[in-house]
């Protein structure tokens, strides 16, 4: 069994990001990036699911500039097989991701596809739903455990109220929530290894896709700053502040 | 343009939807997909700005499985340019898959509607605002219900009409559902929210410092990831980028210190109180009213002076 796994290099969780004056996005020169954190739950999943002999292959794909190499190395050092870098300049947007995913799915014929549940840059929470629309396939999204017996995925994913279990028949594509596993720290010898694997790239203008985009940024900004409070005393002084402005 | 919105179980957020729908075009249809879903339909043809209501009932619809349900909006496409639905789990499992199959980009967790095409959305934790504008003929979008009123019911109700359901594509099937059951208020809608994180120290603290307080404020409960982590509140309690995004009138942060990822969570609140030990938590950088000090010794006494 395969399993392809998608990931994302995004800044960085803890980069406090600044919106550039000219307010046409935000300033991502300089500033530390990595994997995104949902995808390394996607690859810890897969890796683990390999170690306890349920798959045999994990592959990593990503899309973006040679830079994103970086992030399918941490992936590589992590304990996945191989790799694949879709090169491409532009920003692409989720509907085109999930568009080259499903091109690379069908050479590949994977038998199941993670992806973390969100980037943390463009918080979209799309592109593992788009891709299992455009397959056809069944979808998991927001995923704590994932169980495989029989060619039977048994989920249970994180819903508002709780959780939901559901059962889907392979091939799945599942999104990954943040308590499906803790992704383990790679340590140097196995960074060491990663750089013998391979990662292979194709680009993008070669796989004749239309990834033109749908959504026109017109602006970012700074969201409102709150107003600068103050710091009370006592609770005697907290509770007179909270029924002065009728909170209570 | 019509629009059809999804409506889930739970009218509070379905009128909120349907405030910022309106704020788009008014020929809005509802769409209920589930069984004995009667009363919801009732209680949202009621909803002011409603033009009909459509119910698709279907043993498979029950628990609003992404695949079934989506098919069953796709089945109705034709009639309609916008797709809109609350950004719940539900909404946000569905509406993509709804995207893609029309081959249109979706627009997720829009707080603003600039204009009929141009929407507001926060990106990287609610750090920065994007101004976005959909080129695509047909619009999906799903909707931040903290960052809107719920539209308000009135006498009139709007005509319900059945409809016939995609049929199951059977890609996935439901085998049980854990609800945590709360007779507390629930997060996304309470006015007043207290959370704590892990500067409560154990679950037992947790719920005993917390829970009187909230009791006496008739305040829901949250808490921080870490909170959630360590155990000390479950999953569905959790308040941030992951969890869920509020906007209550108050919002009282115990023990927790106030990550990017949090604050993403709570920016909407319109007073947050900080209680911790740290005077340089980011939380306190924020908060309305910040106090320092032992929360151990503050909320039993903030709980008596009440």
């Amino acid at each position: 069994m395969k399993i392809i796994v998608a990931i994302k290099r995004v800044v960085d969780y803890n980069v406090k990001i600044r919106v550039k004056p000219d307010r046409t996005s935000v300033d991502l020169s300089h500033v530390k990036m990595s994997m995104n954190p949902f995808d390394e739950i996607a690859v810890e999943e897969a890796v683990r699911q390999r170690e306890s002999g349920k798959t045999s292959e994990v592959v990593l794909v990503s899309i973006g500039p040679e830079t994103t190499q970086e992030v399918l190395r941490t992936g590589l050092a992590m304990g996945a097989d191989r790799a694949l870098l879709v090169t491409t300049q532009e920003t692409l947007e989720p509907l085109a991701i999930a568009k080259i995913l499903k091109v690379i799915v069908q050479e590949e014929k994977p038998d199941m596809v993670f992806l973390g549940k969100q980037a943390i840059d463009d918080e979209s929470n799309q592109t593992g739903q788009m891709l299992a629309a455009l397959l056809g396939w069944g979808q998991a999204t927001f995923a704590s455990s994932l169980d495989i017996e029989n060619r039977h995925a048994t989920v249970v994913r994180e819903v508002d109220d709780g959780t939901q279990t559901l059962s889907l028949p392979l091939p799945i594509v599942m999104t990954t929530d943040l308590r499906l596993n803790e992704p383990r720290y790679i340590s140097l010898p196995n960074i060491m290894k990663s750089k013998k694997k391979p990662i292979e790239q194709k680009a993008l203008s070669d796989l004749g896709l239309e990834t033109r985009k749908r959504l026109t940024v017109l602006s970012v900004e700074e969201p409102k700053p709150r107003q600068c409070g103050i710091k009370v005393a006592n609770v005697a002084e907290l509770v007179s502040a909270l029924k002065q402005t009728n909170c209570i | 343009m019509a629009i059809l919105l999804l409506a889930e179980h739970n009218t509070e957020e379905t009128a909120k939807t349907l405030n910022a729908a309106r704020a788009i075009s008014n020929d809005i249809d509802i769409l209920i997909c589930g069984t004995n879903v009667q009363e919801i339909a009732e209680n949202s043809a009621k909803l002011t700005g409603v033009r009909q209501v459509l119910v698709a009932e279907a043993d498979y619809l029950t628990h609003q499985l992404a695949e079934p349900v989506a098919d069953t909006i796709i089945k109705q496409s034709n009639d309609y340019d916008v797709f809109i639905a609350a950004s719940t789990s539900i909404g946000k499992n569905v509406m993509p898959r709804v995207a893609a199959l029309l081959d249109v980009m979706q627009i997720s967790d829009i707080i603003a509607v600039v204009a009929s095409d141009t929407f507001k959305r926060p990106i990287y934790a609610g750090n920065a605002i994007e101004t976005t504008r959909s080129n695509d003929h047909k619009k999906v979008i799903t909707v931040r219900t903290a960052s809107f009123t719920p539209a308000p019911s009135q006498k009139n109700a709007a005509p319900i009409k059945t409809i016939t359901p995609a049929p199951n594509p059977n890609l996935s099937f439901f085998v049980k559902a854990q609800t945590n059951k709360s007779n507390r208020p629930d997060l996304t809608s309470a006015s007043v929210i207290i959370s704590g994180g892990r500067g409560l120290g154990s679950q037992e603290q947790f719920m005993a410092l917390l829970l009187p307080l909230a009791n006496k404020l008739e305040a829901a409960l949250g808490a921080s990831r870490a909170a959630v982590d360590a155990g000390y509140a479950p999953n569905d309690w959790q308040i941030g980028q992951t969890g869920k995004v509020v906007a209550p009138k108050l919002y009282i942060a115990v023990g927790i210190s106030g990550a990017i990822q949090h604050l993403a969570g709570i920016m909407d609140a319109q007073v947050i109180v900080a209680i911790n030990k740290d005077a340089e938590a980011p939380i306190m950088q924020i908060a309305d009213y910040a106090l320092v000090g032992d929360l151990h010794q503050i909320i039993p006494e903030l709980e008596k002076a009440l």
